[in-house]
């Protein structure tokens, strides 16, 4: 069974593996730095008849192939976890319906697929599931319909505003050997720092990512030295900045090795990208593509993957909230 | 509103440290915002679009029409502009060079009724554009009708007076 040895975060004493995933990107996203690594890249347009539609195609793509990667048949999965952005999460229920197979439906924003993850290798670890599917998707223009204003209208975006990227990533999570394996996680507790701009999630989310990381260096008496890659899920520049001086101001000076998934999956200098990336798909693409790629080739072993989500709605920032965040933390080894 | 204020007294240590530093670290990271460049966009394109309906206006009234009536062409010419390059998906891209340049005159308004249209086409006639085509605008029409009604009267009054 798995054991609790800090006040947020459960080391698995049998390491749960993540035997294949598969990502799907739009165009956008094909055309930045890891364009090569996705599976697949659709025209985020016209995939499906609408933008959820398309979303909700992509998403079941991605497990689609990560499913073929080891050739295992659906069947085979006891257990869909899944969510998106979308309201009543319509994107993961619509795609995994079409399996016909047990389901929970998961929702931290952009974290979502972390808290998958969890959610998968503790009910694998517990004996309740012998293999899990966990996927997440986002897409930009469903996700500018639901947040903000018209596509096409013809309003200029804030200067810390970040973009949401049109991608889904799926994972197969189960007990082979040989795979790369969870083992242990940090679940991130709700950070609310009284940030209002909705414009600048990155800064919103950055306290709760600097609080995850040092709250599971603590529990497991590591440190930035002891992984390859500390990676946040969509900070993007701003944010980014922001955590590694709250980071710094703690005592984690050297980290070399600390990035952002939503800096990594766009040229943010020569994409019109704002900030960077962002949304739920940002880091389960991110992470089914490039660091998964990493990890399988061995150029990766220790990885931290600290997703990151911005948990308030329209409703609460008309009624002026503020943007409570989380940040869920993965430790991966080779 | 906020999750938290009522439970500060819960926060860790850590939390309370992050939160202090976080403080100097929001101020200090913000990206200032080049107001200089925006102002001199909106102007340049905003500007550009009345010279335009003013061209339009004055050729209309070199064909004859009365001033008025030349006016109310050349604000239609606009918003027909407006609509047909919102559809094919330019307008957008000149808005977010433009910024207020494009918003503040009539073809920020006509921009957002047809995008709202476009927008909401998936959800059908009724439910979908018929009930959100003013989402964007409707606030422009409402508040914009309420001071018109408040400034008629205090015209109405001042008149009694007189």
């Amino acid at each position: 069974m798995a054991k609790k040895i800090g006040p947020q975060t459960v080391k698995l004493r049998t390491p749960v593996a993540i035997e294949s995933t598969g990502s799907v990107a739009g165009t956008m996203e094909g055309l930045g730095p890891l364009g090569s690594y996705f599976d697949l890249i659709v025209d985020e347009d016209n995939f499906g008849d609408t933008f959820e539609k398309t979303e909700i195609k992509m998403h079941s793509k991605a497990i689609e192939i990560a499913l073929q990667k080891i050739e295992a048949e659906s069947d085979s999965i006891d257990l869909f976890v899944g969510g998106d952005l979308l309201n009543q999460i319509v994107a993961a229920t619509f795609a995994i319906s079409e399996y016909s197979r047990p389901y929970w439906g998961v929702y931290s924003a952009c974290a979502s697929f972390a808290e998958s993850l969890q959610i998968a290798a503790t009910t694998i670890e517990a004996g309740v599931a012998e293999r899990c599917s966990v996927s997440v998707s986002s897409h930009f223009s469903s996700v500018e319909r639901q947040y903000r204003t018209p596509l096409e209208q013809g309003s200029q975006s804030a200067i810390t505003s970040q973009r949401t990227v049109t991608a889904s990533g799926g994972a197969i999570i189960g007990q082979s050997k040989g795979a790369p394996t969870i083992v242990s996680f940090t679940t991130g507790k709700i950070v609310d720092f009284d940030c209002c701009d909705i414009a600048d999630m990155g800064t919103a989310m950055a306290p709760a990512a600097a609080h995850t990381i040092i709250t599971h260096f603590l529990a497991t008496k590591t440190s930035f030295k002891d992984y390859d890659l500390v990676v946040t899920g969509d900070l993007a520049n701003l944010g980014f900045n922001v955590a590694k001086d709250l980071l710094a101001s703690e005592g984690y000076v050297d980290i070399g090795n600390f990035s952002d998934c939503g800096k990594l999956v766009f040229d943010t200098d020569a994409q019109n990208v704002g900030q960077g990336g962002s949304g739920a798909g940002c880091s389960a693409s991110v992470f089914c593509s490039y660091i998964y790629k990493l990890l399988d080739s061995k150029q990766l072993s220790r990885v931290l993957f600290v997703p990151t989500g911005a948990l308030m709605s329209p409703l609460t920032s008309f009624q002026d909230g503020s943007i409570p965040a989380i940040a869920h933390a993965v430790q991966i080894a080779r | 509103m906020s999750t938290n204020n009522n439970n500060l007294q819960n926060e860790s240590l850590l939390e309370q440290r992050l939160r202090e530093t976080f403080k100097t670290v929001k101020q200090d990271s913000r990206p200032k915002a080049e107001n200089a460049k925006h102002i001199a966009r909106a102007f340049g394109i905003g500007g550009g679009i009345c010279l335009l309906g003013q061209y339009v206006k004055e050729m209309c009234i070199g064909f004859g029409f009365e001033k008025a009536d030349a006016g109310t062409i050349s604000t239609l010419f606009l918003i027909l502009l407006t609509a047909i390059l919102t559809s094919i998906g330019i307008f957008d891209k000149i808005g977010h060079f433009a910024g207020a340049g494009t918003f503040v005159p009539i073809t920020g308004f006509a921009n957002s009724i047809v995008s709202s249209a476009i927008e909401f086409k998936s959800e059908g006639h009724v439910f979908g554009i018929g009930a959100q085509i003013f989402k964007v605008a409707g606030p422009v029409i409402l508040y914009g009708i309420t001071s018109a009604w408040a400034v008629g009267l205090v015209y109405f009054l001042i008149g009694l007076v007189k």
